[in-house]
């Protein structure tokens, strides 16, 4: 593993992005992680404020048309190299608000989400395992 | 060749740098311990480095981009200067310095905050606008309390304005600190130096949670790595200048003893307010720090 990947996967900086309509459950469970029960500082992890800061980007919510045009700015501000997280169902499929008539998009129609975690909201420990993956994924390694 | 070499490497740039990195390092597994978790391992704030320093530099469209790019420069070179001088000072007794490189060190620690307000106010994001407008008022708050304080030192030795001076006439008439002047000045240099830092209680320049990390926010990649490490410098500079000041020069221990200061400092107190910030400053530390001017003056 060469040292930009590794500096790479073991500071990854997270940016939270909750996209219009949600009931904030998914981004409560997301502040779990940094109790001591998770403490994801342990692996390098933490919240930041900027997006420009980010490393990756955690969306929450299922997308409104009002929010569409500030995700994508959003997303375009990010310094790359930057990953994007989909969490919980609303963020995954369209969850609840599928036949919604103010949430036609799904989030991955605008954003290129690299792995979803499903749940509603996710626990903790599945946030951790799909970060687990994401870093395997990153690094090739199973 | 020795000045280059002294600037760069020894104890300049890359000895304070790593000095500091750990001293990083220690701050954040404390402060981990202290909210029972565990903690992250001992490389993670040079790994951070690295890790910003190959990110993309975004800039504003708005941005000015000469100061944008040339504030966070100028703040490392001028934190990289005072803390090799204060090193010579402490390591090269009798050769190096200059009368008056005491004052030099003032301006030179204000330097970080004056580019940090420059370049946030540069890059013309209305967030970074109010981080700097606290930040100068910070500036405002503490500099008043902070020269009365080194006031007393420079009255106790009759006048001497050089860092190795003031070591020498520690060594031969005891620390400033064990006087009942050195001891106040001493309180409100800790005090101020917690506000130069931006650590916890007076932070409110980079308020993560109301104002997006505030003078920071529009910084991203190489330009963000410069910055932060100009803090975690600064980090070392300044527990460095209170101990040759105050103390009777540096060793380990007091770096340590001040350190743990700092971080449980950081770690026992809410963000107070700028105007909270302001009059704490003003009022009672200034007024603490007239009082040892005073003492020190009738020679107590």
């Amino acid at each position: 593993m060469n040292l930009k990947l590794k500096a790479l996967t073991k500071s990854l900086w997270v940016y939270h992005l909750c996209v219009g309509g949600s009931c904030n459950n998914c981004d409560i469970e997301i502040l779990d992680l940094l109790t001591p029960r998770f403490d994801i500082e342990r692996f390098g992890m933490m919240l930041v404020g900027s997006v420009k800061h980010a490393d990756a980007i955690l969306v929450t919510g299922s997308l409104t048309l009002k929010s569409l045009e500030r995700v994508k700015t959003v997303y375009e501000q990010a310094a790359k190299p930057c990953v994007v997280i989909a969490i919980g169902a609303c963020a995954c499929g369209q969850g609840i608000f599928a036949n919604g008539p103010n949430t036609p998009n799904p989030v991955d129609s605008v954003l290129p989400i690299d792995i979803y975690i499903p749940g509603c909201p996710p626990k903790p420990e599945a946030m951790i395992l799909g970060i687990v993956k994401l870093i395997g994924k990153l690094t090739g390694k199973k | 060749m020795k000045h280059l070499f002294n600037f760069l490497i020894f104890p300049g740039f890359l000895f304070t740098a790593t000095v500091g990195l750990v001293a990083s390092w220690i701050d954040r597994k404390v402060t981990a311990r202290v909210q029972w978790r565990v903690g992250p391992p001992w490389y993670q704030p040079f790994i951070d480095l690295v890790k910003l320093s190959i990110k993309e530099i975004t800039v504003p469209k708005d941005a000015s981009k000469p100061v944008f790019f040339m504030a966070p420069l100028i703040g490392l070179s001028a934190v990289i200067l005072s803390s090799t001088f204060l090193w010579l000072a402490n390591i090269e007794l009798g050769v190096s310095g200059f009368t008056g490189d005491l004052i030099v060190i003032l301006y030179l620690l204000t330097i970080p905050s004056i580019m940090l307000i420059l370049g946030a106010s540069a890059s013309g994001n209305p967030l970074a606008a109010v981080g700097a407008s606290r930040e100068i008022k910070l500036l405002l708050a503490y500099e008043l309390p902070f020269v009365f304080a080194l006031m007393v030192p420079i009255i106790k030795s009759n006048g001497l304005l050089k860092l190795q001076d003031l070591i020498i006439f520690q060594a031969a008439n005891g620390a400033f600190v064990s006087n009942i002047s050195g001891f106040l000045a001493m309180i409100v240099a800790i005090f101020c130096m917690q506000a130069k830092l931006g650590l916890v209680p007076f932070d409110m320049a980079e308020a993560e949670t109301e104002i997006m990390a505030g003078v920071y926010i529009e910084y991203s990649g190489m330009l963000l790595a410069i910055l932060k490490l100009t803090k975690i410098m600064a980090m070392v500079a300044l527990p460095l200048f209170l101990s040759t000041a105050f103390w009777g020069g540096f060793s380990i221990l007091k770096y340590v003893a001040l350190l743990v200061i700092i971080i449980l400092m950081r770690n026992t107190n809410p963000r107070v307010r700028i105007d909270q910030a302001l009059r704490f400053f003003w009022k009672k530390m200034t007024f603490v720090a007239v009082i040892a001017v005073l003492l020190a003056i009738l020679g107590m």
